[in-house]
């Protein structure tokens, strides 16, 4: 296990590595400097601001600044907003984009599983047809179409939820709802998938012939072998909300770090562009790490085998 | 007992007739691997109808423009904001935005680069996943080994972040899109094709064929590539779903082509902003885009099961 866990990290590292050496170079190499279009500044204080941001330096030394700056959680200062760091900015972001994938992500799961369960359970029943036909939409209609959608019927026609904002509880329905779909449709698809795997083995006989009742053996037995592989689409489930929540912020007028993303590219903040992609892989190479790691805990057959066969 | 045995004449015990011809004549009739496929994919009535829809789509984007006397970028200022719903004469079946363009023009022009930058990124997904996934797992050994320690770095690089990265670096274009698209989704379809291959290279046919002295490029040729046209086939529908998504997202979050030029992102994020005065402009594009994945999805599940039986979820 110990191996396993060090050889991901080393992976971890090294993607990491790679995103920050591509996102720093991508960035310098953009034609023009971010101050080029602000004519009015005097020679001497263009001089300065470049100074200060540390651009006169050559550009190894601005990346070795820059590794060495980002290894210690600093992101730098953003351009646009008279020099406010990045890394405080993005904490400020942060906590509202967290509780919508989180209660996107709970809301989904929970959904998924039972969903998952009853169709695999009552296959061709009207559960079973209607969970398909919901995690085939799932799949096809992008979240932000769906964020159209609800803000345009709930929160416009009905008038029942706030359509835009951030503050309470009710604000945040809305977008998680939208952002869920994606998680309902993929588990409720692998979960039936997997039960119906299970249901059909011969340790399920065994348990109910040995006298369980069926709770039982569809609980204890069933559903926890099933849910074993449900694991490894957590990680790209968080890649999809993350993606999503770019857009249905945007939508629902979310002061999150997905907001902050997109404002960022429209103004051209390059410093800021720079910090929120370093933090988005850090969490995103971060998330699919544990993901791997939990996976490995509930499931030794995957670290025995190595990944060459 | 002692009936029975009275009736058992020795005439029973005779051999019977065999006609080994007749075992030998076959019931039905002979069904390629290709009519098989056809066979199970026809009966997929979900895959029919979305390759029905994806076809009439893919139609609608070629002559739709052409129904009407508008063209995509023409601006008229006394025909703003008109709904689609309002009897208003004319033939501005969807509609028209807020400078006056013609909103069934625009979806249909609009749906039409969405596949455009879709197919184009497919078609680079599968030239370079399918070359590194051959070498990869054809050459095996140090080659493999080290092509593998590559993709798996790649593979944990977030795609969304090398896409919004590339496209600020390039001018959003048609192709620049497709580009940005297609460097983060080869990953996925060099994985499977060097996975079919490493399993392919332990059968017999291929031992036959090397033992029969062909070269490297005739076995890759001949035996291997047409045997991984399944799952690449597969894998192939479901990239261009993602691509037009991707597409869309870009053109949502301002990294997509710019107006005039539409596409169905571009059209769903100029709606946005008249959402709630307007929901007709975000509804049609909208729709279309939605059709468009949910016929892709259905069509790759349908091949799926059609090409691979054993796949079968």
């Amino acid at each position: 296990m110990g191996r396993f866990v060090i050889k991901r990290l080393i992976y971890m590292v090294i993607t990491l590595w790679v995103i920050a050496t591509g996102t720093f170079f991508l960035m310098h190499s953009l034609p023009g400097s971010p101050l080029e279009n602000e004519d009015r500044i005097p020679p001497e204080l263009r001089e300065q601001i470049l100074e200060q941001y540390g651009l006169n330096d050559p550009l190894p030394v601005q990346y070795v600044k820059f590794l060495g700056d980002l290894v210690q959680g600093d992101l730098g200062n953003s351009f646009k907003y008279d020099g406010r760091s990045i890394t405080a900015m993005i904490m400020e972001g942060f906590p509202a984009s967290a509780q919508l994938g989180l209660q996107a992500m709970i809301f989904g799961v929970l959904v998924g599983v039972a969903l998952g369960t009853v169709s695999a359970l009552r296959r061709g029943s009207w559960v079973d047809n209607g969970s398909t036909v919901l995690s085939v939409l799932g799949y096809a209609v992008p979240s932000f179409t769906l964020a159209a959608l609800f803000s345009y019927y709930v929160g416009v026609v009905w008038g029942v939820l706030p359509t835009a904002g951030w503050g309470t509880f009710a604000h945040s329905i809305l977008p998680s709802l939208s952002l869920s779909f994606l998680v309902i449709a993929q588990i409720t698809r692998y979960v039936r998938t997997e039960m119906l795997e299970v249901l059909g083995q011969d340790y399920m006989k065994t348990a109910r012939a040995k006298g369980l009742n069926r709770k039982t053996v569809i609980f204890r037995h069933g559903l926890r072998n099933a849910l074993i592989p449900a694991i490894t689409i957590l990680g790209p489930l968080t890649v999809a909300l993350l993606t999503g929540s770019l857009v249905v912020e945007q939508i629902f007028n979310i002061p999150g770090m997905g907001w902050m993303f997109v404002d960022s590219i429209m103004t051209n903040d390059y410093t800021m562009i720079m910090g929120v992609t370093m933090f988005y892989s850090f969490l995103l190479v971060l998330s699919i790490f544990i993901v791997d790691i939990l996976y490995g805990v509930v499931d030794p057959r995957i670290r025995l085998t190595s990944p060459k066969e | 007992m002692a009936m029975n045995m009275k009736e058992l004449s020795p005439d029973l015990f005779e051999p019977a007739e065999i006609d080994t011809e007749a075992g030998e004549t076959v019931a039905k009739k002979r069904l390629s691997y290709w009519a098989d496929v056809r066979r199970r994919f026809l009966r997929n009535r979900g895959a029919v109808i979305g390759l029905i829809l994806i076809v009439v789509i893919g139609l609608m984007a070629v002559f739709g423009p052409g129904m009407n006397e508008f063209n995509f970028r023409q601006q008229d200022f006394t025909a703003q904001n008109i709904s689609p719903f309002d009897k208003i004469e004319g033939t501005h079946w969807f509609g028209t935005d807020n400078l006056g363009r013609d909103l069934w023009t625009r979806t249909w022009y609009g749906a039409g680069i969405s596949l455009l930058i879709a197919l184009i990124a497919a078609a680079i997904d599968l030239t370079i996943g399918v070359i590194y996934g051959a070498i990869s797992g054809y050459f095996g050994g140090k080659v493999d080994d080290w092509m593998q320690r590559i993709i798996e770095v790649l593979v944990g690089i977030p795609n969304l972040i090398v896409i919004i990265l590339l496209l600020i670096w390039l001018e959003p274009g048609i192709f620049p899109i497709a580009l940005a698209i297609a460097l983060t989704g080869w990953v996925n379809m060099a994985r499977i094709v060097r996975a079919q291959m490493l399993q392919m290279k332990s059968q017999e046919y291929v031992l036959a064929a090397r033992t029969l002295g062909a070269n490297t490029r005739r076995m890759l040729t001949k035996h291997m590539l047409p045997n991984v046209m399944g799952p690449v086939i597969i894998t192939l529908m479901f990239t261009i779903p993602n691509a037009i998504f991707f597409e869309a997202f870009l053109g949502f979050i301002g990294l997509g082509l710019r107006p005039p030029e539409a596409s169905l992102g571009v059209l769903i994020n100029e709606g946005y902003g008249v959402l709630q005065i307007f929901p007709y402009q975000t509804f049609f594009p909208a729709t279309v885009l939605s059709l468009l994945m949910l016929s892709f999805n259905l069509l790759g599940d349908g091949l799926r099961d059609a090409l691979d039986p054993k796949m079968r979820k």
